[in-house]
């Protein structure tokens, strides 16, 4: 028996799209196998995890909450991962939008009207996750230092800063002891579509910033100097193009984004800033896999973003209902993660077996 | 079947190829068939040359043979006995030994080292020990003059070569594959090589020679298969064939051997250059000291085997790498580290070396590339935006004039074939920059078509008036378009002169180091 691997040809959109298809489902039945250690079948826990997303108002309503902060980690993940490089630090670049728009929304809140409070809070919730975002770029391109770890690190940096913030200095004085800052005015809150936790702002700059970051890649000069670094970086060194400059264009808009994402937590969920687990529960890592299954288009961004959302409400569901524990949504989505990755091999190469 | 491995050093291999027979061999790659019923048979003794024209299918078949790919269909006989090669470690039980055109050594290593890893007979302690001596034996038998304790990274690329064949003979090779021998080597080193090959042929072995230069072919070789587009166009006995008739046969066509070069007095001076130092990127000084001029309506070559400085002094004067001290002039504007886009902007073509790594992006489309050293000024681009139906249009022009082989324009240029990448390069160039073309190897590696193709464009390029730096290792080239030549050898230029008053044989020697020449030049 032998095995061969070749090349394929060109491929069609449409047979990409049936690979994506395939690896999911290839995903969801390895995942499965995780509920089989449990004692539980598979097949009843998916069913589980689907109904309690997609499967009701209730579960849509959740399921929408939850796809605003992957929806915009993950929009500016794709831009990242355009140009190759590999943020893994939008949890911490969603932590420190939240930082700053929650100093601004309590020291602005109480004397300044919605109009004015809210577009701050957002606009210095994008410059904070910009800043956390600038940092590994210019520590890569400079010092040559990978990018991966910068950025890995700099989430637990955000993450520890957060926690001794609201266990120490930020600690509220109307919270009884619990690590939370004080709530926000109402000023600083951001309304929901009603008897939904949806904060709709959010949600539109959301599917504004797609579209704008779909033309950004494609029609922009910038754009277009950072695919050309990421596909060819002596190409770009030939081309002329300033590697500095672009990259922190890049991860200032890739941590901007994802502070936004930040900003909608605080302001449209929690109303004030907490521990981080409560804060984002890994959305800045869930949003590698949004940005992957849409393979990287901004605007496929808005419709993985809800599935994978949906998984999390299921992931609730299944926490509850069958008691196990939340890690385990975790365990799968990884494996949907390499799944989804993986397939590429299989469709850029033929493999056939003979005997 | 297993060749009896003791004393095969002594006696080279138990047993000798007497025949090989590759029957039928039939290979097809997405898109595009590489062998279609290739047949081919090698007596032991000879020297069988493959012809063909990149992309014809030399590589893809010895790859069938050295076990690296699998055919479709198709057999291959050695001595008569149907054998199934699946890996080159079958290969080289069989007695079958590749050279390949890059080579596979490790530089920190000595020679002795090199040859030892891999070597099965190799004795547990002291590997080493035993094998100088024999690598002893082999310069004695072949004239395969090699240090057995040099390090690799000290040797030329022709010693280089001598250890890739020593260590095929040791694991026992009798037919070796040689995938262009000398695209690395100078005519002196060539030469060596040729005298090598005729001892191991008078000892029985055979060699298949993979080429696409017909001069070699006529030289060195017993009989010749050409190949073109897959297919066997014919077998024959060198001694009863001709260089035109070979030409033909590889190409299609009469080819043209003497390019039309119009006599043409040369401009002022475009690019000026003095005393230029610059580093590469070990921090080593790579170019020591350069100075020369080049003038309108004229073709400046620089010949030299590859990493004598000539990649550096390309950057350096591009503006792709920081020139440590001297300068840079070009049309009296001062360009020492200035950005390549202040470069390109006074018109300076570059058509880059290793195409592929840097000339273009793989994965974007002809269009996107087309535009690769344009994108960020008018009209092709407007403020922060792309003028995508403006780059379109002129993109499908480029493809019309430069007639580039694509599907479309928005093909991937990954999928395009060698010859239409450059094809693409130097549209892109040249269309849009004229004062100053600086062009690295821009042949290597592409069929006699393109080749041809491309020569002529430089020629018209220096009618019209542009100032043309070609760098090169290919010596034909060089004197077929330069109308001045400089020899760069170890970071310097070992001489400069006119085309008129040199020779090959000079150039040669200046190439190795061993010659300089006074400054004939006026400059």
């Amino acid at each position: 028996m032998k095995i061969k691997v070749e090349r394929r040809g060109e491929i069609s959109p449409k047979k990409r799209f049936v690979y994506l298809i395939l690896s999911l489902i290839i995903g969801f039945l390895i995942g499965g196998l995780i509920f089989l250690f449990k004692g539980i079948n598979p097949f009843y826990a998916l069913q589980k995890i689907f109904v309690g997303s997609f499967g009701s108002i209730y579960g849509w309503k959740e399921t929408i909450t939850k796809a605003i902060p992957l929806m915009l980690c993950g929009i500016g993940l794709t831009l990242a991962f355009k140009g190759k490089f590999w943020n893994i630090g939008a949890d911490g670049q969603l932590l420190f939008g939240a930082l700053l728009a929650t100093w601004i929304g309590l020291s602005l809140g109480k004397t300044y009207p919605a109009f004015v409070v809210l577009p701050l809070m957002f606009v210095g919730g994008f410059i904070s996750g910009a800043f956390w975002g600038i940092i590994p770029a210019i520590m890569k391109v400079k010092l040559g230092i990978n990018e991966v770890i910068t950025t890995l690190m700099l989430n637990y940096i955000a993450e520890q800063f957060i926690q001794y913030l609201v266990y120490g200095p930020w600690k509220g004085k109307t919270q009884y002891g619990f690590p939370y800052t004080d709530n926000f005015s109402a000023s600083a809150t951001l309304p929901v579509i009603k008897g939904t936790r949806i904060h709709y702002p959010t949600l539109i700059i959301g599917i504004i910033l797609a579209i704008l970051i779909y033309i950004f890649i494609m029609k922009t000069k910038t754009g277009y100097e950072i695919r050309v670094i990421g596909e060819n970086p002596e190409a770009a060194k030939y081309a002329g193009i300033n590697f500095l400059k672009t990259t922190i264009i890049m991860m200032a808009i890739s941590g901007g984004i994802a502070g936004l994402a930040g900003v909608g937590e605080v302001a449209g969920i929690h109303h004030h800033l907490t521990t981080p687990t409560q804060i984002s529960s890994g959305y800045g890592y869930t949003a590698i896999i949004v940005a992957w299954l849409a393979r990287l288009n901004p605007l496929v961004v808005i419709l993985s973003s809800i599935f994978f959302g949906g998984i999390l409400v299921g992931g609730d569901t299944i926490q509850t209902s069958m008691g196990l524990p939340f890690a385990t949504i975790n365990i799968f989505n990884g494996l949907i993660l390499i799944s989804v990755i993986s397939i590429n091999f299989f469709l850029e190469y033929k493999i056939s077996i003979k005997r | 079947m297993k060749p009896k491995r003791r004393n095969t050093l002594h006696s080279q291999g138990g047993k000798k190829i007497e025949l090989l027979e590759m029957k039928n061999i039939y290979k097809k790659f997405p898109g595009v068939i590489a062998n279609d019923n290739v047949n081919l048979d090698v007596e032991g003794g000879e020297i069988h040359a493959l012809l063909g024209e990149n992309g014809a299918g030399k590589t893809t078949l010895m790859n069938i043979l050295y076990g690296i790919y699998q055919p479709d269909r198709g057999e291959i006989y050695i001595n008569g006995k149907k054998v199934t090669i699946r890996s080159p470690r079958d290969a080289i039980e069989l007695g079958i030994g590749m050279v390949h055109q890059h080579f596979m050594l490790i530089p920190t290593h000595t020679v002795a080292e090199n040859i030892s890893l891999g070597f099965k007979e190799a004795p547990f302690f002291y590997p080493t020990r035993v094998i100088e001596e024999r690598i002893c034996d082999f310069t004695d038998r072949y004239g395969l003059k090699i240090n057995p304790r040099a390090k690799i990274l000290q040797l030329s690329a022709g010693e280089q070569q001598r250890v890739e064949i020593i260590k095929t003979l040791f694991r026992g090779a009798s037919l070796l594959i040689l995938d262009e021998p000398t695209s690395v080597l100078t005519p002196q080193e060539t030469e060596e090589l040729f005298s090598i090959l005729k001892r191991l042929v008078e000892e029985k072995h055979s060699v298949i020679f993979i080429t696409h230069k017909l001069e070699e072919v006529m030289e060195i070789s017993d009989r010749v298969t050409v190949l073109r587009k897959g297919k066997v166009i014919a077998t024959v006995k060198t001694k009863d064939t001709s260089k035109k008739e070979l030409a033909r046969m590889m190409v299609g066509r009469e080819v043209i051997f003497q390019l039309e070069r119009k006599k043409i007095e040369k401009g002022e001076e475009v690019l000026k250059v003095k005393d230029l130092f610059v580093e590469n990127d070990r921090g080593l000084m790579a170019v020591k000291g350069v100075s020369f001029n080049v003038h309108k309506n004229e073709i400046f070559g620089i010949a030299g085997v590859a990493g004598n400085g000539q990649r550096e002094l390309v950057e350096a004067i591009t503006g792709l790498r920081r020139v440590k001290s001297g300068k840079a002039e070009i049309l009296n504007v001062d360009v020492t580290n200035s950005s390549p886009k202040r470069i390109g902007d006074i018109g300076v073509a570059h058509i880059p070396e290793e195409r592929i790594r840097f000339g273009i992006v793989p994965n974007l489309s002809v269009y996107e590339n087309a535009v690769l050293r344009d994108y960020y000024h008018e009209p092709f681009s407007k403020g922060s935006f792309l003028n995508y139906p403006y780059i379109k249009e002129h993109t499908k022009k480029l493809v019309r004039e430069f007639s580039i082989d694509t599907p479309s324009i928005e093909t991937p240029v990954k999928l395009l074939s060698g010859g239409n990448i450059q094809k693409l390069i130097l549209a892109r160039e040249i269309s849009t920059k004229s004062n100053l073309i600086i062009a690295a190897h821009p042949t290597y590696g592409l069929d006699v078509a393109a080749t041809e193709y491309i020569r002529k464009l430089l020629l018209k390029k220096r009618e019209e008036g542009a100032a043309i730096l070609l760098v090169s290792e290919d010596l034909e080239e060089i004197f077929e378009l330069s109308d001045r030549i400089a020899v760069m050898f170890e970071g310097k230029f070992m001489g400069i002169a006119p085309r008129e008053k040199t020779s090959l044989q000079d150039i040669g020697l200046m190439m190795a180091g061993s010659k300089t020449l006074e400054e004939k030049d006026e400059d």
